[in-house]
């Protein structure tokens, strides 16, 4: 007599067989199947009752409250933006990234004025690296949420790509000067991921969008630069001004 | 009267933020608890949780009116769990998982028996060992086993839901199960 195989009884434990009585005929016939089943039901009931910690009702409000400051960045209106806005944002990050080096590296001022004045900076760079990696996760999301099996049309994600290399080049480096690892180490693997994609042709066929996905997937930087994003908005609202503060 | 979800979602998209803001509020919980089961880690089920909601948000144009909002937002979800479990596990992070507290005993849920003492002591045993395994799966393992152990959703789907073969599922189904099984096994039938 033929046993029922383990994949077999998984299916069936699932209700994923295909529909024809035999495993059914077979239990009742059959005690050594019919014990192995017990064990699979035990082990996957044990399984089910593994416990979750539940969240209150107010929990929906909670998440809402920390998802608000994400969306007022709204990707659409970064994904209208013209090609020239983009190539202006490169250019604002360069001069952003001399001038806060500049201001770190020339101190000249009264320890309470550096102090203020170091803030300020920190704030400036961590707004800047906050839009860039909103901004390089709108090209990620585009593409792992293509649709699979369909060609897509990726010139202009391709463009802000390239735009967006050069950028990340900056903060990378400006991270490092100032030993800020983490922010480096995501830009870090960032970087390779964006080249990929800028150097990838306009109309991606099926195969190399997945090829792409995978390739965003398998590190996980969407993730990375998700939460690095977060963290950075997180910082940046720390080091905002007060209010009532007196600002530049 | 109560918004339904698809009205709800047409008037996010016209850009009602209140209107997405009722879709937050009533499918966190759900989301929470996939996300946990997912991870099997309190704060990274709630970063699963943004993220997902952030996706959504950023993906509205595209969901198909016809289909259900909640069922969308487990894919997504389900794929945020995914890209995180990969991550740690590529840092080796998370490796020696402890159990969550004040959640019911997997154990003492078992037919027959009132609890004696050695079988609460075996109950935190297999507590952990559940833990452990699921955090030893891959990243597939885990996602597609939680997708139709917990959420019931058919292999055929779980493959759409994650981007691969039906077959592929299903056979990392098994082998989740077949982890589970071996290292459960002995526990469950000595206690």
């Amino acid at each position: 007599m033929n046993h029922l195989t383990e994949e077999q009884l998984v299916l069936y434990y699932y209700g994923e067989g295909d529909g024809s009585p035999s495993v059914r005929e077979h239990l009742d016939g059959c005690e050594q199947c019919r014990a192995e089943y017990a064990n699979l039901q035990r082990v996957l009931n044990v399984v089910d009752s593994l416990p979750v910690p539940e969240r209150d009702a107010t929990y929906g409000a909670q998440v809402w409250r920390r998802l608000q400051p994400d969306l007022r960045h709204k990707p659409a209106r970064l994904f209208l933006w013209p090609a020239r806005h983009w190539a202006a944002a490169a250019v604002a990050a360069s001069l952003l990234v001399a001038a806060f080096l500049a201001g770190r590296y020339y101190p000249k001022a009264q320890p309470q004025q550096t102090a203020n004045a170091g803030q300020v900076r920190e704030r400036i760079l961590l707004v800047a690296v906050g839009d860039h990696l909103e901004r390089s996760q709108m090209v990620l999301v585009e593409l792992v949420n293509a649709r699979p099996g369909q060609p897509l049309d990726f010139a202009s994600e391709r463009e802000r790509a390239g735009d967006l290399v050069a950028e990340n080049r900056l903060y990378r480096q400006t991270a490092l000067r100032t030993g800020d690892s983490r922010v480096a180490s995501v830009l870090d693997e960032l970087e390779p991921v964006l080249l990929d994609i800028a150097h990838s042709p306009g109309r991606l066929s099926p195969e190399q969008v997945e090829e792409l996905r995978q390739r965003i997937e398998g590190d996980g930087i969407l993730f990375k630069v998700r939460v690095l994003g977060s963290t950075v908005r997180h910082r940046e609202e720390k080091t905002a001004p007060a209010a009532g503060q007196k600002t530049l | 009267m109560e918004l339904t979800d698809s009205v709800a979602v047409a008037q996010a998209r016209a850009g009602d933020s209140g209107a997405f803001r009722v879709l937050v509020e009533r499918h966190s919980r759900n989301l929470f608890r996939l996300a946990y089961r997912m991870t099997g880690h309190q704060e990274d089920a709630e970063d699963v949780v943004q993220e997902t909601f952030l996706r959504a948000y950023r993906q509205l144009s595209k969901f198909d009116e016809r289909a259900s909002f909640g069922t969308w937002l487990y894919r997504i979800a389900a794929n945020c769990s995914l890209d995180l479990i990969r991550v740690r596990k590529r840092r080796g992070e998370h490796q020696e998982a402890a159990p969550e507290e004040g959640a019911p005993d997997p154990i003492q849920s078992l037919p027959d028996g009132a609890p004696t003492p050695d079988r609460l002591a075996m109950s935190g045993e297999v507590e952990r060992k559940v833990a452990d395994v699921l955090d030893g799966l891959s990243a597939m393992e885990r996602t597609a086993f939680v997708l139709r152990h917990y959420e019931g959703m058919c292999i055929e789907d779980i493959g759409r839901t994650l981007g691969v073969q039906p077959n592929a599922a299903k056979h990392s189904i098994f082998r989740a199960v077949q982890k589970l099984r071996r290292a459960l096994e002995p526990l469950v039938t000595a206690s």
